[in-house]
């Protein structure tokens, strides 16, 4: 029967295996890190969101060239933009080069009736054409004048000057040598609009690979030449790449320390094999889970596999060296099963937090020390053969033995350290929180300071506020962003906002373009009403031929559309303004808060109401920043509501286990005095805490829990040598987990490290203070504080 | 147009070089003692009548303000009549407001080639002629009394939009700044001080 028993254990872990294996091997692995960031709340808001991530900012690459002298750049720009634009990779390529500003100049002079908001009927009155001439007449006298007088003949009525001044809100790069160049003339740079979305990061690699392998084959490179890349596409693939590296790396690193320090303390490859099965078995079941669960996997979740590690590894010790001594064996697992309900309570908070990220990561751990118990408690003795055994640990437990017996001198000592870790969280009241979000992403300080050089050499537009909506089709698409334009445009004289960009600048729709169209009268008409314009102005009629001509040509021609946009830097605003979307079109226009108070957020709520307005379906206002930042204080409070949960759940826990409010006490007193201490030594060592340094709180209370359990159980009954054995398996186990936690402490992922250094640092205290807190035989006196 | 309009106003500039107490003597009229004359203004106000003489109109647009200057940098032109319109050089920021208009703003920092140009009129109010000298070609003709400096620019991205600056002046007076445009266009402007002090 117990052979039967045996067997079928063994044969539900073999079957369970093989299922894991066949789950992992079709399931998608995914290293970016945005399941690590907050998802909005909203749908439709979200959906918007990666839209607006998607159209303009995921798209675009900025690229500085460094080095050389600026004729030499400047070559460099040119022949980089034509190697890029060839390559087909690219929407479009910007480097500020004459052709394409030619081109762009040409677009909105030649179409210029089409395109300026003052066309209208009244425009080409007698009347409206005299206001107009005389007030271009008047400002040719102006510093702009000497712009206007060459187009003055064809424009008398100054469209051009219009059209220009709906596009000066963004400062444009400065020109050295013909190209764009920073603000100190020491690098040339460029933008790139990949054709392939942000979110497709495996093609955003290739774009990024393209550029650099064309840049490194252009002819005339000089020694000290270099190029800069920036943008959310670039940190995408940097943090993919990173994470990639590093989750690896991590994850061997963590099974090299945990395989060393077994091997030190059984001796034998084999017990190592057989400590590493529930490991190995927990981390296929979690894997799978998450899998299940979430349809993919965050390679981050696989670095964070690491903490499993530390705590299944745990197990297996205490089964190994609790072997030892037989006969306690039911109260032994009783006292593993707490310690996992323990685990499963803190880690259960992950669940409901609002990262994907870290809901995978609860649901990975559950799932995983689950398994891993499972295998140590049914499979492990099926497979282990009974003489299999730990050497005698009883030297080394000994000496551990006596080094606890006199830390009891110094019970004192936790508990001031908790009341200075206390002080210390007190002082920095106010300052324990960081709120930035970016304090967890990947990217490095000097890579967002490339950034952010970039971004203004480039003058790149604030995209921090934004209206959007969505159309069926391309003209209503622009039908609406003039309707909305219409309200923005009141709100922009009442000055409630700076300005705002909209494509229907670029490309008005059919409709206004032919009612622009209908605005411009036969041509004997318009000679007409010119003739009677001209009365008492400085300027013959003779002389604005062309303008006669320009009007009446505009008035019969082809209406504008997309095509007509080709080879203008005009159409890569355009397409980033009015994104095709697989069933529809994104309409996005961004607004500029007025630059006197760029700290005071825009009146959102204000600008909605106005802009519902226009009974466009679904337009909504958005601010970026304020969406990001609040949407973390949120999950930051909610993980903070979550982990006070998981505590109190451990807690009662424990109680209900121990049955006694003293020994509770005595379970939970180190627990505390850790955490307070963990808390006060990274804010003195100058970090603001995050949302992943209070997931770390939490697994520090689940773990560390584990071992003042152990401590405090274990000085209730057992023989001096099963003791010793508990202390010794205790630190083996402690040791695990503060080296595979704080291999992760080194991790340059934020979210990484935050994590690994609280654990790790937590996790020793917590040993240290249940060692002298709750360790320790209860008969044994404490001895007189003798200060060394 | 913001070569120009800094182009104007360098010029404007120049009108403030004029206070000078030594009167120079005919015998040794050359730049350098103009320069001397014109490098101790330290504020003023002076009013302008400008005539732009344009190929496309058939009479020449004119338009007159004021003009003050603060040392050390310090400049504003008040165009009051046909079009109010405010130019301003304080430190390194051109400022160009028409009214009702957003402010139009140049930082000379980000424009090296107006920069330059700006300081070199700087740098002749400092009596520094280095720094004129290299940008133009400089002719001084004419008598202490009636004095006539040509400026012909040197690079040719300014050469591309004017041919040359005429300044005429009586001692340490400017009384007409001429510019001729390379388009055959240009513009006089007379200036009369009203208040200079040193």
């Amino acid at each position: 029967m117990k052979v039967l028993g045996k067997h079928f254990a063994l044969l539900v872990w073999l079957a369970g295996l093989v299922a894991c294996v066949l789950v992992i091997a079709s399931t998608r692995f995914v290293s970016d890190l945005s399941a690590f960031m907050p998802h909005a709340p909203n749908e439709r808001e979200q959906v918007l969101i990666s839209q607006v991530r998607d159209g303009i900012i995921g798209r675009l690459i900025m690229i500085g060239i460094e080095g050389g002298d600026a004729a030499q750049r400047a070559r460099l720009s040119h022949e980089l933009a034509g190697g890029l634009r060839r390559s087909g990779l690219f929407m479009g390529v910007q480097n500020g080069d004459e052709a394409t500003q030619a081109r762009d100049r040409a677009y909105f002079f030649q179409n210029r009736y089409l395109l300026s908001p003052d066309i209208t009927p009244e425009r080409f009155t007698a009347g409206g054409l005299h206001a107009a001439i005389a007030d271009s007449v008047a400002a040719l006298s102006d510093e702009s004048g000497m712009l206007l007088k060459h187009i003055f003949p064809r424009d008398p009525t100054g469209e051009m000057l219009q059209l220009l001044g709906q596009f000066d809100g963004g400062s444009q790069p400065r020109h050295l040598d013909g190209v764009w160049a920073s603000r100190d003339g020491t690098r040339a740079v460029m933008l790139a609009y990949t054709r392939a979305p942000g979110t497709d990061t495996t093609a955003q690699a290739r774009a990024i690979a393209t550029i650099r392998q064309v840049f490194g084959k252009l002819p005339g490179l000089e020694p000290d030449n270099r190029i800069l890349m920036s943008g959310t596409s670039v940190f995408a693939v940097k943090s993919r790449n990173t994470i990639e590296g590093q989750v690896a790396r991590l994850a061997s690193a963590s099974l090299l320390l945990v395989v060393c320090l077994l091997l030190l303390v059984y001796r034998s490859p084999r017990l190592l094999a057989f400590g590493l099965l529930p490991v190995l078995s927990g981390a296929l079941v979690g894997i799978t889970a998450v899998s299940l669960a979430f349809g993919k996997v965050q390679g981050l979740t696989m670095g964070f596999g690491t903490t499993l590690i530390g705590e299944a590894v745990d197990y297996s010790i205490y089964f190994f060296v609790q072997r030892l001594g037989q006969a306690r064996l039911a109260h032994f697992w009783r006292t593993i099963w707490l310690g996992v309900a323990t685990s499963i309570a803190g880690f259960a908070a992950l669940l409901f937090s609002g990262f994907p990220g870290l809901a995978q990561l609860g649901v990975y751990t559950i799932s995983g020390l689950i398994a891993a118990a499972l295998v140590t408690r049914y499979v492990l003795p099926a497979l282990v053969p009974a003489n299999l055994r730990v050497r005698s640990l009883d030297r080394l437990g000994l000496a551990l033995e006596a080094v606890i017996d006199r830390a009891q001198a110094l019970r004192w000592l936790p508990l001031l350290l908790a009341l200075a870790g206390a002080s210390v969280v007190y002082l920095h009241a106010g300052k324990v929180w960081n709120p930035d979000l970016s304090s967890l992403s990947p990217i490095s300080k000097a890579d967002r300071r490339v950034d952010l050089t970039l971004r203004r050499d480039l003058g790149a537009p604030d995209l921090r506020y934004m209206a959007a909506f969505t159309a069926p089709n391309q003209e209503l698409a622009l039908q609406g962003a003039e309707k909305a334009g219409a309200v923005l445009h009141t709100l922009m004289r009442d000055k409630l906002i700076a300005g705002f960009t909209t494509p229907a600048a670029i490309l008005p729709s059919l409709a206004l373009q032919r009612a622009r169209q209908e605005a411009i009268p036969d041509p004997a008409t318009l000679r007409r009403n010119l003739k009677q314009a001209l009365v008492g102005l400085p300027v013959d009629i003779d002389k604005l031929q062309g303008f006669l001509s320009d009007a009446g040509s505009a008035r019969t021609r082809a209406l504008l559309t997309r095509a007509d946009l080709d080879g203008t830097s005009a159409s890569m605003l355009f397409d980033s303004l009015l994104v095709k979307r697989s069933h529809d079109y994104l309409v996005l226009m961004p607004i500029r808060a007025p630059a006197r108070d760029a700290d005071a957020p825009l009146d959102i709520a204000r600008i909605q109401k106005a802009l519902q307005t226009t009974h466009l379906r679904d337009i909504m206002t958005i601010d970026l920043l304020k969406e990001t930042t609040s949407l973390f204080e949120n999950y930051r409070n909610e993980v903070l509501a979550m982990s006070e949960i998981g505590t109190l759940v451990i807690v009662g826990l424990l109680f209900i286990s121990l049955k006694s409010v003293a020994r509770t006490a005595r379970v939970v007193a180190p627990l505390i005095a850790a955490v307070a201490c963990d808390v006060a030594l990274i804010l003195l060592s100058g970090t603001e805490l995050t949302i992943l340094h209070l997931v770390g709180l939490l697994l520090v209370v689940a773990i560390g829990s584990n071992y003042a359990l152990f401590f405090e159980r274990l000085n209730r009954a057992g023989s001096p040598a099963e003791y010793r054995q508990t202390q010794v398996s205790l630190v083996v186990a402690n040791l695990t987990t503060v080296g595979s936690f704080g291999i992760l402490g080194f991790s340059s992922i934020p979210v990484l490290s935050a994590v690994g250094i609280t654990v790790s640092l937590g996790a020793f205290l917590s040993l240290v203070f249940s060692a002298i807190l709750s360790g320790g035989r209860l008969q044994s006196t404490p001895t007189p504080a003798v200060l060394p | 147009m913001k070569i120009t309009a800094s182009l104007r106003l360098a010029a404007a500039i120049l009108c403030f070089l004029t206070l000078a107490v030594p009167t120079a003597r005919a015998g040794d009229w050359r730049v350098p003692q103009l320069m001397q004359l014109l490098a101790q203004n330290k504020s003023g106000t002076a009013t302008f009548v400008e005539k732009n003489y344009l190929s496309v109109l058939n009479k020449p647009v004119i338009s007159s303000g004021d003009l003050s200057f603060v040392a050390p940098d310090k400049l504003e032109k008040r165009t009051l009549t046909p079009r109010p319109e405010t130019l301003t050089l304080d430190g390194n920021i051109l400022t160009i407001a028409l009214p009702g208009k957003r402010p139009m703003t140049v930082s000379l920092r980000q424009h090296p080639e107006i920069a330059a140009f700006v300081e070199s009129i700087r740098g002749t109010l400092a009596g520094d002629l280095n720094a004129l000298q290299a940008f133009y070609t400089l002719k001084l003709g004419g008598t202490p009394e009636r004095w006539r400096l040509t400026l012909k620019p040197k690079s040719e991205r300014l050469a591309r939009i004017f041919d040359r600056i005429v300044i005429r002046g009586t001692q340490a007076d400017i009384r007409f700044i001429d510019l001729d445009e390379r388009d055959g266009d240009h513009s006089e402007m007379a200036i009369t001080q009203s208040d200079i002090r040193r």
